[in-house]
């Protein structure tokens, strides 16, 4: 037990002012910096990572439900996507390319550009709900609804969750939007925080993006 | 630069709340919501408890009539003999009720709100109003799964809810579904045609367990964000109590894991509403009735039972480690402040908890050692199950090396937490045999199954609720719990416990099967009647002494003996340096600087045995005793 | 109050390994082939878990006990923080102990499931509901009928569906308990109408699933002549617990006459013979 201390005194003087003072750094730490605290803004930045590593884990349960289920029995008849979801795939890019722009645009203080491209993403957004909308009355037409078979019931499900979930990104932009039409408030941090809230949401929103490009092509090419 | 420093040093932004309402009932403040959730536990306990208490009497006492069950439920207990419908039900439903609403509830939502904050030097929670809500969804959740009792209690109650539709049929007498609280499909997706408690009971079920999930990944998210960026200054990852550790890991298996439970809720309820066949396969004969024949039993095709074990157990076993995880935090945390000594071997027990974590993840299928499941994926779950047992022995070994050499202090908190080192050995050892695919043979659904996990959840992990609560309690309510009360009810308790489940292995060997609303039908489960008798006894004695344990929580906060002290137990973390109970942004407006380690204790030299964190005076040896690192 | 803890802490431990030494309740006696290399690792097992137990509980007895506050000393704790050595050495005897425990624990397993029947065992098929046992014997003709849901009839007692334009069906039985032959494998091909259901029988030391919509085959051999009770072993609706039946192991000859036999002949001589051997002594 060569590390064990006996209970003789072991007080080593370190770079601090002597015997009973704390060092510059304050005791217990003579090796590296103290840690600073870490700033009010990012917590939204990495709450939206940590929020999007759980959406993402719903999804992959879902994929390999997915997965599992088109190889169990002979009833898989895969559907034929219907041709205006390449419409929303198109939209859906585009809302990210715009929203993109309006968060530099922000970061490099256009605070009016900002809140007319925020406005365009979420017209694009809603567009993509509308055409996904669409798609789903396409199918009903032919009589292939959620039960119909397992490709549609995954068909519905997935599209519906990633809807659902662009709805609350829709909501998140609109608050966004909002704010940004009152004046700027002047207290400490607030410029920080807008940016971070801002840079939360166009995270969210290009996830949502990627994810329908993966559920897009699941759907499409595992059949 | 400036502006990060005025971001960072930002006076609270929320004056403490006025009102009652906002004070006590729709509250922002981590510790209130901490509260409420440890008071949602406390009364979800009771509710598992009373349905554990019928089951052993059902169990001992077999054919007895139970005058309070015929007034109650007439259907579910014609004469006051409970159905073999009403025994599965309150089965179910123990276990749900249990592992969500007591285990999943108080040690992260409880005592983790309350403390992560406060201990790693921050105001409140990343996102207050989040965390507020995550409380509240949780109460609806538990709300659902209540409405079940009474929608599968009560005939007309059940006749209602059907025109919601034929598979939210109830009033079959029981108190919710008969499924088990890991509700296998088929059983649990057909509805009302396989049984009674399948309807409405069922459906409810899924309900309030989706509701909880998405409230349990609320709080997460908030866990998570908050220990990555609101620790103080000085406050680095390597000097976070043990509870911070624990608190931090929980989370990150709960973000992970609730949604895929979430994911496998949604396709049960689609095939149990909507007609789909995620899990129903084809060419299925219920109740006289062939699939696609009948309007109460549409067609289904091609679904896999399978896939739902795997999901449910994908999540179920991180589930566990999340209920015990902020236990053995609390107890590293206890064992340490009691016995005036560091933690042995601070930096492995981080190690040992990542590692519980992150393996907790690759070893679901020994719940599926016999499903129908690939043999070969068996083999490998089986060996990865085995390993999981050395992260936890490493623990172990360093609680009782914190515990050598130490000056321990027999308090109650102390008590629990050495209580919990007993009793986790006792359960997680079996691990041993169950984790084995050939030992799971014979062993699989057999009661060696709920004695090990009732050793390790739902009585080691308990065991560090109670230790945490009487450790806390002075700091919350700024009154202690009275001590000889506790010791009363740590004794019974403890003695108590072992008697209910020790005799449950051996129960489990001679082979008496899980789920059994009786066992009178088998010849070879005869000799067993004197035990199961013993047990019911040592489970009715014990679950009489938690009333104890209930008079002396609610007694002691407005009575109990006042605390003149803000550190009465010596201990060196964050939340003993500030007011008792801590004023609402925690530390009234100036948030403290971190030194030293969260546990020094008895260094040489220094003044007193103890150094708290936040200590600019004392200096600690570096080097030996810390093996250079710190 | 620590040698109080102490004392206690060792008592129950005590008592904990009397109850499972003292041989009052055990397993029953195991009857199949793979039993004795099954409880063979059981014991094992049992052994190395009862050592870790104790070991840790006298361990922190001792520890409660000697390291209690005396107040009579001045003295503080022993100040450390751990030893790097001490962690590797038992993080690396624990894990060899327990991962060897863990690669032992296959080879039963990988016998009976990474393999399929041996060529000539005795086949039955098993078709469980809610809350009967079906075992469907192939006749004279030593092949199964041909089965269907469609024409599942349990009010006619047509249980498990078979086709009645069927020839090679027309000799079979179906009777609600299993009868298997002395010391040659048997295979059984495992289906449910319902719900998940499970086959066990304690002697056999053997479990396994019965999932609808799947077929699963197993094997095992049994070594003595008897009945024993057979039971279900997951969770399939109210009568779970009276979902019952018996395992009859006979000499070869007496399972090959069963099997000559037409239904109802079958029927009236297993009950006969259920009366006849009776159940182990427990």
């Amino acid at each position: 037990m060569a590390t064990m201390v006996s209970t003789r005194p072991v007080i080593q003087k370190g770079a601090g002012g002597g015997p009973g003072m704390p060092g510059p750094n304050g005791n217990g730490s003579k090796r590296g910096p103290f840690r600073e605290p870490d700033s009010r803004a990012n917590r939204y930045r990495i709450g939206m990572w940590v929020g999007l590593a759980s959406i993402a884990m719903m999804f992959t349960s879902l994929s390999s439900a997915y997965i599992v289920r088109s190889g169990t029995a002979a009833d898989w008849v895969p559907l034929r996507i219907p041709r205006v979801m390449f419409l929303s795939t198109a939209l859906i890019l585009i809302s990210s390319v715009t929203i993109e722009v309006a968060r530099r645009k922000l970061k490099q203080g256009f605070t009016e550009r900002y809140s007319r491209y925020l406005l365009l993403t979420g017209i694009l957004g809603v567009a993509f709900l509308g055409a996904q909308i669409i798609s789903w009355r396409q199918l009903a037409s032919q009589g292939i609804y959620v039960a119909t078979h397992p490709h549609s019931s995954f068909f519905y499900l997935l599209t519906g969750a990633h809807g659902v979930h662009i709805a609350g990104g829709l909501l998140a932009l609109g608050v966004l939007w909002l704010r940004s039409r009152r004046k700027s408030g002047n207290s400490p941090g607030f410029a920080a925080t807008r940016q971070a809230t801002a840079d939360a949401v166009s995270i969210y929103w290009h996830f949502m993006d990627g994810l329908w490009i993966y559920l897009f092509l699941l759907l499409i090419l595992w059949r | 630069m400036a502006e990060h420093q005025e971001d960072v040093h930002e006076v609270h932004r929320h004056p403490a709340p006025t009102g009652f309402i906002r004070k006590y009932i729709f509250s922002i403040d981590h510790k209130v919501i901490g509260i409420q959730y440890i008071m949602l536990a406390l009364a979800a306990v009771i509710v598992g408890m009373i349905m554990s208490l019928l089951m052993r009497l059902n169990l001992s006492w077999p054919g007895t009539s139970w005058p309070i069950l015929e007034t109650l439920f007439p259907t579910g207990a014609p004469g006051g003999v409970m159905t073999p419908e009403f025994y599965l039900s309150l089965v179910t439903m123990h276990g749900t009720i249990m592992v969500f609403f007591v285990l999943t509830t108080a040690p992260q939502g409880g005592f983790g709100n309350y403390f992560l904050p406060i201990q790693i030097g921050a105001e409140d929670m990343a996102f207050p109003y989040l965390n507020m809500l995550s409380f509240w969804v949780t109460l609806v959740g538990f709300i659902v799964i209540l409405l079940a009792i009474f929608v599968e209690g009560n005939q007309s109650l059940g006749e209602a809810f059907t025109a919601l539709g034929p598979s939210f049929a109830g009033g079959s007498g029981t108190v919710g579904p008969i499924g088990g609280w890991t509700g296998y499909a088929p059983l649990s997706t057909l509805g009302k045609i396989a049984g009674p408690g399948q309807g409405a009971g069922m459906n409810l079920w899924v309900i309030s367990i989706a509701i909880f999930c998405v409230g349990s990944l609320l709080g997460a998210l908030n866990f998570i964000t908050t220990l990555l960026n609101m620790r103080t200054k000085g406050m680095s990852l390597m000097r976070m109590p043990l509870t911070c550790w624990a608190w931090f890991t929980t989370a990150v298996l709960a973000l992970l894991s609730f949604p895929v439970l979430l994911g496998g809720g949604i396709l049960m309820l689609l095939d149990r509403i909507a007609g789909t066949s995620f899990f129903i396969p084809s060419g299925l004969y219920v109740s006289g009735l062939l699939s696609g024949t009948n309007p109460n039993f549409p067609l289904h095709t091609g679904g896999s039972p399978i896939l739902w074990q795997h999901l449910f157990w994908f999540f179920g076993h991180p589930e566990v480690y999340i209920a015990i995880l902020p236990g053995m935090g609390a107890t590293s945390h206890i064992l340490a402040t009691f016995a005036r000594k560091p933690v042995f071997g601070y930096r492995a027990m981080v190690f040992a908890i990542f590692a519980i974590g992150l393996l907790g993840f690759f070893v679901w299928g020994h719940h599926m050692f016999i499903s129908g499941m690939s043999p070969y994926s068996a083999i490998a779950f089986s060996v990865l199950t085995l390993s999981i047992g050395v992260p936890s022995a490493v623990k172990t070994f360093n609680w009782l090396g914190t515990l050598w050499g130490a000056r321990i202090r027999f308090t109650t908190a102390m008590l629990f937490a050495i209580g919990f080192v007993s009793l986790f050995v006792a359960g997680g050892i079996t691990g041993l045999i169950l984790g084995q695919s050939s030992l799971d043979l014979p062993m699989h659904d057999t009661y060696i199954v709920p004695a090990h996990f009732h050793l390790v959840m739902g009585v080691a992990s308990i065991f560090g609720m109670f230790a945490a609560l009487y450790f806390w309690f002075p700091k919350m309510f700024g009154r202690f719990m009275n001590e000889t009360i506790g010791r009363i009810h740590f004794w019974i308790t403890f003695i108590g416990v072992y008697t209910i489940f020790v005799p449950m292995h051996i129960m489990g060997i001679v082979g008496m099967p899980r789920r059994y609303s009786s066992f009178t039908e088998y010849r070879f489960l005869d000799s067993l009647h004197p035990l199961v008798v013993l047990v019911s006894v040592a489970a009715i004695v014990t679950i009489t002494v938690q009333l104890l344990f209930y008079f002396n929580v609610f007694w002691s906060i407005f009575k109990g003996k006042k605390v003149t002290n803000d550190n009465p137990w010596e201990a060196t973390t964050l939340e003993w340096t500030t007011a008792t109970p801590p004023p609402h942004d925690n530390f009234a407006g100036v948030l403290p600087v971190v030194y030293h380690g969260p546990y020094e204790f008895a260094v040489p030299g220094a003044p007193k045995d103890y150094i708290m964190q936040t200590d600019t005076t004392a200096e600690v040896p570096s080097g030996n005793g810390h093996n250079g690192k710190h | 109050m620590g040698r109080v803890l102490a004392v206690i802490i060792w008592i129950i431990t005590l008592l904990s390994v009397l109850l499972f030494v003292s041989g009052k309740w055990w397993f029953p006696e195991g009857i199949s082939s793979h039993a004795p290399a099954l409880d063979r690792q059981f014991m094992i097992t049992i052994v190395v878990v009862g050592i870790a137990f104790a070991a840790a509980q006298i361990g922190l007895g001792w520890t409660v006990w000697k390291y209690r506050d005396t107040g009579a000393s001045a003295d503080r704790a022993i100040y450390t923080h751990g030893s790097n050595r001490l962690e590797v050495l038992w993080t690396v005897i624990t894990a060899v102990v327990f991962i060897t425990l863990g690669l032992m624990g296959q080879s039963v397993w990988a016998s009976l499931r990474l393999n399929d029947a041996p060529p000539g065992s005795y086949t039955v098929e098993v078709v469980a509901q809610q809350f009967q046992w079906n075992f469907h014997y192939a006749g004279k003709d030593n092949k199964f009928g041909r089965t269907d849901p469609k024409f599942i009839d349990d009010g006619s007692l047509n249980f498990i569906g078979l086709d009645a334009n069927d020839a090679t069906g027309a000799d079979d039985s179906v009777i609600s308990s299993l009868v298997i032959p002395v010391g040659r494998p048997v295979e059984l091909r495992l289906r449910s109408k319902d719900v998940i259901h499970n086959f066990w029988v304690p002697q056999l030391r053997f479990k396994q699933d019965l999932v609808p919509g799947m077929e699963i085959k197993v094997h095992f051999t049994a070594n003595k002549i008897g009945k024993y009770e057979l039971a279900c072993a997951e969770l399939c609706g109210q009568l779970h617990f009276k979902m019952r039946s018996y395992m009859l192991v006979l000499p070869e000859q007496d399972v090959q006459a069963l099997q000559q036999m037409p239904q109802e002949q079958f029927q009236a001589r297993m009950a006969e013979l259920l009366n006849q051997y009776q159940l182990p002594t427990y």
